[in-house]
């Protein structure tokens, strides 16, 4: 149960976004600008830093949302859970391996981005803005998985939702879906 | 120096990522002044404090002593009192309800798990609104962000208190944001 009153067929983030919009807006715009605005990585590559991220901080709806909008963009699902287990494992460049380990450290903590850590993805051929995004996306699910358990929203227990919001996520990206969210009234079980 | 190359490296923390990367400072400005200068019932002056606290156990000094010295503006306190965020708060006066906003923020700053049922009924009974505890909670997770932002990308920042006065004056009364919204 929320801590607060949150819509029941808005899970997650979702109504969290829904309850306080003034503050959304610019968050909404942030990412939408970080995961799908133009750059030379990948939306795909995005979506696993926001994965790994999550996952390391254990925010199981921020996890399982951004697994799936990964999995729909790369059109598999092994590479999501591969990476969860060792980033060196997973079928990534080498350039983007350095770029995870990155998130990761962001993860722990600003302090523990290590020298090193930014050498290897440079010899990888990582660009200083290539960094500079990894560092914001990283930081920026710090934000969304502290706000959603923060807030002890709801995370559904059925894979399908998770699904769906992928496709969404492929589909519209971050922003406000122009008409709101009152369509999925019906689609969405409390769990 | 910064782990990637500045256009100017004698811009501290922050401020030095800005001029780097246009396409997200807007919205990143805009963040901080929706939630430190936007409608609240909570005033600047105490989200300031929530957010130099966050930043202080986040152990990022840039975002801490700015956003203090941002406070101190805001309460019309003597700079010398930043150091009191520090040492949890002995000498600024702040309410029993700011003092449990606090303590959720600080659990937020370690994880959203670790805000518990009795951390928020404690914020309630001394007064907090729904509104008030989430916005305690996403201006702490807010600067998670932030923090990581300034240190994972190391960024400098000036060591005295008091090279942050002018900078706390400007957050606190001109505000945050230098691109107009119009451009988002």
């Amino acid at each position: 149960m929320p801590y607060i009153p949150l819509p029941d067929h808005l899970p997650g983030i979702t109504g969290l976004l829904e309850y306080s919009q003034v503050t959304a807006h610019p968050i909404r715009i942030l990412t939408q600008t970080l995961l799908r605005g133009e750059s030379t990585l990948t939306a795909a590559e995005r979506e696993l830093i926001a994965t790994i991220v999550s996952h390391n901080n254990e925010c199981k709806f921020c996890t399982a949302a951004h697994t799936a909008a990964a999995d729909v963009l790369l059109g598999e699902h092994e590479t999501c859970e591969i990476m969860k287990q060792d980033i060196d494992a997973a079928p990534v460049s080498e350039k983007m391996k350095a770029l995870l380990k990155i998130a990761k450290q962001v993860q722990v903590s600003g302090k523990a981005v290590t020298a090193d850590a930014i050498a290897l993805a440079k010899e990888r051929g990582a660009t200083d803005i290539e960094i500079h995004d990894t560092v914001l996306i990283a930081a920026l699910f710090c934000l969304y998985n502290r706000y959603v358990d923060g807030m002890a929203t709801v995370a559904p227990s059925d894979p399908a939702f998770y699904t769906g919001l992928g496709q969404r996520l492929k589909e519209h990206g971050y922003n406000r879906l122009p008409n709101g969210y009152d369509h999925l009234k019906t689609q969405v079980q409390p769990s | 120096m910064a782990h990637i190359t500045l256009p100017d490296e004698s811009l501290p923390g922050i401020v030095g990522l800005f001029n780097f990367r246009p396409e997200t400072t807007g919205a990143l400005q805009l963040i901080a002044e929706t939630l430190l200068r936007g409608e609240s019932s909570l005033t600047s002056g105490e989200r300031e404090l929530i957010a130099a606290h966050v930043s202080y156990l986040n152990n990022c000094h840039f975002c801490h002593t700015s956003h203090a010295s941002a406070a101190m503006a805001h309460l019309e306190c003597d700079l010398s009192l930043i150091d009191d965020i520090k040492q949890g708060f002995n000498q600024i006066e702040i309410s029993p309800k700011l003092r449990a906003l606090l303590n959720i923020a600080g659990k937020v700053q370690k994880s959203g798990k670790e805000v518990k049922e009795s951390d928020i009924e404690a914020a309630r009974e001394q007064g907090a609104t729904d509104r008030e505890i989430h916005d305690a909670v996403l201006i702490a997770a807010t600067f998670c962000m932030f923090n990581r932002y300034v240190d994972g990308l190391g960024t400098w920042a000036p060591q005295e208190n008091e090279a942050y006065r002018e900078m706390g004056q400007r957050m606190a009364f001109t505000g945050y944001v230098r691109y107009a919204e119009a451009d988002l």
